[in-house]
């Protein structure tokens, strides 16, 4: 017990270390996403996506929101109609994924933080990148929205869209 | 009366036989899965096997033969549920480990005719190549036979895509991916490299016919041909299902380069190309 404790503690001050690059503080990603509420006979919650692309390097997925709770794994079925982040990244992972899958969610604006270094979100360095975000609902259809960035490592960056189906507004903003 | 009909008619026959251009006789072989990208810890994936003109139509009749699904481990994996139809034939196969599955069916052997007391005879049905020698009778001569290795595949990924049931076995003609099968996106150019008995199959017309036809009034195919080194490269205008032939020597069986026994190696497959 003892032992895995001061494990721990290593682990934990290794990664405050990497993420301590400089003295200014982390870089903040803010992330708003609108599931539309749609009038269709049968509605079921979106599997989600997000990850974030730049050129010549490995996408990271931020987020996967799907069905995480049915019993046997069967929710993971349904990952492959995220068809662009299935092929981009899911079919190499695992699912649960750690930190990085969670539940479905409701029609309505979710709001997410992601903290540079920390969990599924990388440490960027200044360059231009795309936050992706894959919709795909059952018995429904498919969005894809993709969000340009600059980040120069300093100033605040944002970026916006609207879906047009399965995807209302979406958002970034990244700050350190 | 009747007799005198019946000269005519077989002299007809005889004319339209011979007439009749090949692509009307060719009845398409193919398969086609319900999903051949899947995720999950496991899965299962149907298959519809049929032989008729229209893809993916059932309008002629069911598809008979051995089929053989291989697992990512090179192991089989059960055919289950096998059903033959009319007009076709179903099974199902569940998937448990991670990775690329083939489906195929292969059809190997020899067909042929011989020389006896003046007449020409038919060597019998469903002959393997090893068995010619035995099944031509004494005194048999201006033997001639065509050796077969006709494929019929498609390939199922559950996850990611692996590529160990590309592994050649130096007959007939094979794929080997550069671009993976279970992964063609309309509007993307896929690069395939086909084998012809272990060797790049240079030089030989690759068929591609998008499915969908009876909504279409043309067939919209692309006539293509693979390169020195065997390779095709395919862009695929959108996103369905693709018959894919290659077709080596014909009905006629090619000659062989040694004085042995004509020879024809075809090779056909469905891929299934998905929307960007």
């Amino acid at each position: 017990m003892t032992q895995l404790r001061i494990t721990g503690i290593t682990a934990a001050a290794l990664g405050a270390g990497g993420v301590l690059a400089g003295p200014a503080g982390a870089q903040t990603l803010d992330l708003s996403i609108e599931i539309p509420r749609l009038r269709v006979a049968e509605y079921h919650r979106p599997y989600v996506a997000v990850w974030l692309e730049k050129e010549g390097a490995t996408p990271r997925t931020l987020s996967v929101w799907y069905d995480d709770d049915m019993r046997g794994n069967e929710g993971t079925k349904w990952l492959r109609d995220l068809r662009q982040f299935w092929r981009t990244a899911g079919r190499a992972m695992s699912f649960p994924a750690d930190g990085i899958s969670s539940a479905t969610k409701a029609p309505g604006t979710h709001r997410m933080s992601f903290t540079g270094g920390n969990g599924s979100m990388p440490r960027l360095s200044p360059g231009n990148y795309t936050l992706v975000i894959e919709a795909a609902r059952e018995v429904g259809g498919r969005e894809l929205i993709r969000l340009p960035f600059t980040w120069n490592g300093s100033s605040t960056a944002t970026a916006s869209a609207r879906g047009s189906n399965e995807l209302g507004a979406v958002s970034l903003t990244i700050r350190r | 009366m009747l007799k005198s009909l019946r000269r005519p008619v077989i002299a007809l026959a005889a004319i339209a036989a011979l007439a009749v251009p090949a692509a009307v006789q060719a009845h398409r072989v193919w398969m086609i899965a319900s999903s051949t990208v899947l995720s999950g810890d496991e899965a299962w994936v149907t298959i519809d096997a049929a032989v008729g003109n229209e893809l993916f139509y059932f309008d002629h009749v069911a598809l008979r033969g051995d089929f053989a699904v291989t697992a990512p481990d090179g192991s089989a994996v059960e055919v289950q549920n096998e059903h033959t139809g009319r007009l076709r034939t179903t099974f199902d196969a569940h998937l448990e480990q991670q990775g690329t599955y083939r489906v195929a069916m292969v059809r190997e052997g020899a067909m042929g005719s011989y020389m006896l007391n003046g007449e020409r005879q038919r060597l019998p049905r469903g002959l393997k190549a090893a068995e010619v020698a035995d099944a031509l009778p004494e005194g048999a001569t201006d033997v001639q036979v065509i050796e077969n290795n006709i494929r019929t595949e498609l390939y199922v990924t559950l996850g990611q895509p692996s590529e160990t049931v590309f592994t050649p076995t130096g007959k007939g003609i094979e794929l080997v991916p550069v671009t993976h099968p279970n992964d063609l996106y309309a509007g993307e150019e896929a690069t395939f490299l086909f084998l012809l008995n272990g060797e790049p199959a240079a030089n030989i017309d690759v068929l591609v016919v998008p499915g969908g036809s009876r909504y279409r009034d043309n067939q919209g195919q692309m006539d293509l041909t693979t390169d020195a080194e065997g390779k095709v490269r395919i862009t695929w205008p959108e996103a369905g299902r693709y018959w894919i032939e290659l077709d080596h020597g014909g009905r006629g069986g090619a000659p062989s380069e040694d004085g042995g026994p004509r020879s024809r190696a075809a090779y056909t497959a469905t891929f299934e190309v998905l929307p960007l």
